[in-house]
């Protein structure tokens, strides 16, 4: 039920959008945004919006977050809604985050590793005041260059996993299940999981994170690295044969480490949370890890008793499109539903009085 | 196809999926023209499922979609193809052309010196300068000195 069933309804909806239109254009003094703005200076939305919209394109994203009037949730439904338009035609190959072009690379569990801290264009350790001489404008100056010599970068799980301290990666293999194809069943597989955390609210991960480190389901997080850089996209299409790049991507991966004391088939070791987010994505990779340890609880034998280690509830509320759309739909008309519950209510009103006087 | 033949095709199409139509062309200018073409699938867009493994290097998972774009085309008696990223139909046919007219013999040379040899440079300068200035951040422990 809507409002163009109404009599009246149509008129009123095309008026509202023409309103809504130059709405969201503004004042007519004042330049109009190009997308091409959205994608090079607002960067750090057109990520949340791609991340959230599970759809890695740049400027669809900043068309999105344009339409939207900076919505970043309805710009990540716009993307939703878009990607249905479009057939899918392939899987790619894993991407290779110990081959990416770095960026960013940070440990705060070890301070010497091989290749070092790269800190990258960063907010850490700017003071959060109130720059005004962006108000103004103005061109920076260009970014300092050092000689860059040939390092490689291992992942720091690859460095501690030597000594048997930390766990492995696990087996490479297996088809993973994709939740755009089936319905989400449980119990969720961690492939499934680590999927429904990639193109969840970050919000939602940053609290249900936040109440892990504050005692509901404790992990002892600290750290073990996180990178940011660009990754090859392989696929192998099969009139090809062979695997080819399409391009890059920007990607953003967390490896947590986390204490553990053992079980009774495993000994005391650090045990690992991961996050790996589209674009430069710190806080929302950071979460990942942190819930998509704390889902690993009944794995690793402990109690599930925090919400952030429940699969289930966890999965069930991530997603902010699924989200939007139930608690907004509240909004839309309802009048026979209420109209119905009115009856009920009156009804049990009158039933009520009658066994009041009855007992008088 | 032969060993070498693939390693060389897949080496000048990742080449021509990470430059712009705009670099293409500009490339081009300096090479014979394109032979006539057919096209014989797209330009289309479509989607990639990007995946990733858990933990960076265990079972994979399916990371999300990003958009890709592809032709096919017939130009002489070679098969172009192009899958790129992004949604510029234009890339993507100039992609196969290229691609197609690359393996054939009388053109490939040319085309290589002057479109992906130049392409695949500018690429590695670019990837080079994000290098330089990442390792400019790069954090210079002293402890270890002053202990000394």
């Amino acid at each position: 039920m809507a409002y163009v069933a109404v009599k009246g309804g149509e008129r009123a909806i095309d008026n509202a959008h023409a309103w809504l239109a130059e709405d969201r254009r503004g004042d007519p003094a004042v330049a109009e945004i190009g997308t091409d703005q959205i994608a090079e200076q607002l960067g750090r939305a057109v990520d949340r919006v791609m991340a959230e919209g599970s759809l890695y394109d740049r400027e669809l994203a900043a068309l999105a977050i344009k339409q939207a009037q900076g919505d970043l949730i309805e710009a990540a439904f716009l993307l939703r809604a878009y990607r249905t338009t479009l057939p899918r035609f392939a899987y790619s190959r894993p991407v290779d985050t110990a081959a990416m072009q770095i960026r960013r690379r940070i440990s705060a569990v070890f301070k010497d590793l091989p290749g070092g801290q790269v800190l990258g264009p960063t907010y850490d350790y700017t003071h959060r005041l109130l720059d005004f001489a962006l108000a103004a404008g103005g061109q920076p100056p260009p970014a300092p260059e050092a000689p860059a010599d040939d390092m490689r970068m291992p992942r720091v799980s690859d460095i501690l996993g030597h000594e048997g301290l930390i766990e492995r990666d696990g087996a490479p293999d297996g088809e993973p299940g994709d939740l755009t194809r089936e319905p989400l069943a449980f119990p969720a597989g961690r492939d499934l999981r680590l999927q429904a955390l990639a193109r969840g609210d970050e919000g939602f991960l940053l609290a249900l994170g936040y109440s892990t480190q504050r005692g509901w389901g404790g992990t002892h997080p600290f750290v073990g690295e996180i990178r940011l850089g660009e990754v090859s996209v392989e696929i192998e299409p099969p009139e090809l044969g062979f695997a080819i790049d399409i391009g890059d991507m920007t990607l953003t991966e967390c490896q947590m480490v986390n204490q553990f004391a053992g079980s009774k088939t495993v000994p005391p070791q650090f045990t690992r949370g991961y996050g790996l987010a589209f674009g430069h994505a710190e806080r929302k990779a950071m979460a990942m890890a942190l819930v998509d340890r704390a889902m690993r609880a009944e794995e690793l034998g402990e109690d599930v008793k925090a919400p952030a280690q429940n699969i289930e509830f966890v999965l069930y509320h991530s997603d902010n499109i699924e989200a939007t759309g139930f608690v907004e739909h509240l909004k839309l008309p309802h009048y026979v539903d209420f109209q119905s519950e009115l009856e009920t209510v009156r009804r049990m009103r009158a039933d009520a009085m009658r066994m009041q006087e009855a007992a008088e | 196809m032969k060993t070498d033949d693939t390693a060389a095709r897949r080496h000048w199409m990742s080449v021509l999926a990470r430059a712009s139509a705009d670099d293409m062309r500009r490339c081009l200018a300096d090479c014979p023209p394109l032979p006539d073409h057919v096209t014989l699938r797209g330009p289309e867009t479509g989607l990639v499922m990007t995946r990733g493994r858990a933990g960076g290097g265990g079972a994979a998972f399916n990371l999300g979609e990003m958009t890709v774009t592809r032709c096919t085309v017939r130009s002489g008696g070679q098969i172009g193809h192009a899958y790129v990223a992004g949604r510029d139909g234009g890339h993507a046919e100039l992609a196969a052309r290229i691609d197609a007219a690359l393996q054939d013999p009388a053109l490939h040379d040319a085309l290589h010196r002057n479109v992906v040899a130049r392409l695949a440079q500018e690429q590695a300068a670019a990837r080079a300068e994000a290098a330089r200035r990442a390792a400019a951040t790069r954090v210079q422990f002293f402890t270890m000195a002053t202990m000394r």
